[in-house]
């Protein structure tokens, strides 16, 4: 067990991806003593539960599984020294950057920070939040908390499944769950698409021969104890179930995959400014919140679908973070960025004309040929863009040199020309 | 009989519907629905050879989890994919293990290995 500092440099919430390349991104900036604090037992965070391959393309070049990936980031941490607390919990961080810190085998502990990096990550979306009527049985749960069950702890959780949502989660844990031999009924989708990607269609869905039953939901649940059959219902173009068509599946297990939220406990109780449409708080283009020397970084600050933007995001708000604690800031940003025509949340926020940044986006719904168009100073033809996949924009000093307003407008619009394929 | 087979392609979020068509002795005739070189590839090849990565777990004796989570060094026939995700659940490891660490050699003689995907601690 780690012995903790009484100061550091820079503390870290959260051991993720997010957390690590925020650790490494300080050190690179010259920050000498660092903390991460994470709640589980070791670092690596959600990765270690994601044991498919599919991550790290662009970070590392190649094709990794989630563990592989946390162990990549965990291995060039060792070269450096650093503290780690891990089943360590963070209470709470105040305005003046000093941090609560329990744990089972040290108590409470308080912590002082030149500056701290928030990267909880997110938590998934419950039943809850989407309110099922009917009893409470067991055997609901959310995929992830599914995944951990059969990946970590070795045990499935149930023979029958029926899974709520086709988000990547839920589509992974089909075939989880088909590869254990537990019977996958189908997915069930309230959209009139599907949310994952097409790889993930193919090959969690159609390769285990799993139908994916689009516009539809679970209208009802039944079981005394444990879950013993679930109703499904077609919706129409409002939502609203048609109960008239209901059918009943015979079901042990239902999983809820209906999307991730923002792990904000702490940035709430701290007062940062948050963006709804992100449900992270807002950020500056060193990735800081609205209290000084408080960054942020990875799924708290915005749902990502690739870890590698998040270790990229990240790099980037630990060498801030490191910067502010040894004293030095980079110029203040002076253009706000604004969400337009297609486009639902930005990060950053705000961007300065003196450097480049990298500006993630998402989009409202699909569109095939476009204008991604900043203000009046830039555009870009895209080929698609399709709101499970964030699009980057690398804003570049020249775009802005003749640019003397303080709001920059992002739109992405339809682009009607004749033919050609480009990008 | 000509036959006609469909697929979706995964290269981008386009997810173009592609279609193969096949003479009487099976050879392809042409690939149709595809918007670009990257679609007509994978058509192909899902035709013929389609492959996939096996990523799973194995069983681990006194390791900090219950499970260690295996993959395969390269891509194996779709159609064994089950079967060695079957095969790999009867064997049980022992912590510690180390990240890549050769669990299976050549597994079910289709010239892939299996090996660790992180290492695990001894509990
Ligand atoms: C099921 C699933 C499948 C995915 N599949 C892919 C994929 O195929 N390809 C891909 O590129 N990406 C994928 N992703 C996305 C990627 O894994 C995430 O974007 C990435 O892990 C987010 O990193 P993070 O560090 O922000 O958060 P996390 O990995 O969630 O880490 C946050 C950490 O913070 C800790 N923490 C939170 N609050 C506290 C506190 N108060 N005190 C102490 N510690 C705390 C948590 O314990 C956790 O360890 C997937 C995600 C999920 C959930
Ligand atoms: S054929 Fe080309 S454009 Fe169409 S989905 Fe495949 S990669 Fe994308």
């Amino acid at each position: 067990m780690t012995r903790l500092a009484i100061r550091y440099d820079v503390v870290i919430v959260g051991g993720g991806p997010g957390g690590m390349s925020a650790a490494i991104g300080a050190l690179e900036a010259g920050a000498d003593r660092v903390l991460i604090v994470d709640r589980e037992i070791e670092l690596g965070g959600i990765l270690n539960q994601c044991i498919h391959n599919g991550f790290g393309l662009h970070h590392f070049g190649e094709e990794l599984t989630g563990p592989e990936y946390a162990s990549r980031l965990i291995e060039e941490l060792l070269d450096h020294r650093i503290d780690v607390a891990t089943d360590s919990y963070v209470l709470d961080v105040d305005a003046d950057r000093t941090l609560t810190v329990a744990s089972p085998s040290t108590g409470i502990t308080r912590v002082q920070a030149g500056a701290v990096v928030l990267a909880m990550g997110a938590r998934e979306r419950t039943r809850g939040a989407i309110r099922i009527p009917g009893s409470r049985p067991s055997g609901i749960m959310t995929a992830g908390l599914a995944q951990k069950f059969v990946n970590q702890l070795g045990y499935l959780p149930g023979r029958r499944a029926v899974i709520l949502g086709s988000g990547d989660i839920g589509l992974i844990m089909a075939r989880r769950l088909a590869l254990e031999d537990v019977e996958v009924h189908g997915v069930y989708e309230l959209m009139p698409h599907a949310n994952g990607l097409t790889r993930n269609i193919v090959q969690c869905l159609h390769d285990f021969d799993i139908p994916l039953h689009l516009s539809t939901t679970v209208v009802g649940i039944e079981g005394s104890r444990r879950l013993e059959r679930v109703a499904v219902a077609p919706v129409d173009e409002n939502f609203e179930p048609d109960l008239a068509r209901a059918t009943e599946i015979e079901c042990d297990t239902l999983l809820v995959s209906i999307g991730l939220i923002p792990e904000n406990e702490l940035s709430a109780k701290l007062g940062l400014r948050m963006d709804p449409t992100t449900g992270g708080p807002v950020v500056s283009s060193t990735m800081e919140t609205s209290r000084d020397g408080v960054f942020a970084a990875g799924n708290v600050v915005h749902i990502h679908d690739l870890v590698d933007f998040v270790s990229q995001e990240a790099l980037l708000a630990g060498r801030c973070a490191g910067e502010f604690a040894t004293g030095r800031s980079r110029p203040a940003d002076n253009i706000r960025l604004l969400a337009g025509a297609n486009v639902a949340s930005i990060v950053p926020h705000t961007i300065s004309s003196d450097r480049e940044h990298v500006v993630y986006l998402r989009v409202r719904r699909s569109m095939e040929k476009s204008w991604l168009r900043l203000g009046e100073v830039y555009e870009k033809r895209l080929r698609y863009v399709v709101p499970a996949e964030m699009v980057s924009l690398k804003v570049r000093p020249r775009f802005l040199e003749n640019f003397h307003g303080d709001a920059l407008k992002i739109d992405i619009v339809p682009r009607e020309e004749p033919g050609g394929d480009d990008e | 009989m000509i036959e006609i087979t469909h697929y979706l392609c995964i290269g981008c979020p386009l997810g173009c519907r592609l279609e193969v068509e096949e003479d009487e002795m099976g050879a392809v005739v042409e690939v149709r629905g595809h918007s670009c070189r990257k679609g007509k590839d994978f058509a192909e090849r899902e035709h013929h050879d389609p492959r996939r990565m096996v990523t799973t777990t194995v069983a681990v004796h006194n390791g900090v989890w219950a499970r260690l989570p295996v993959h395969t060094t390269a891509e194996v026939p779709k159609d064994m994919v089950r079967e060695i995700v079957r095969y790999l659940r009867s064997l049980e490891a022992a912590a510690p293990v180390e990240r890549g660490q050769l669990m299976v050699a050549d597994v079910l003689g289709t010239g892939a290995d299996v090996v660790a995907s992180r290492g695990l601690d001894a509990e």
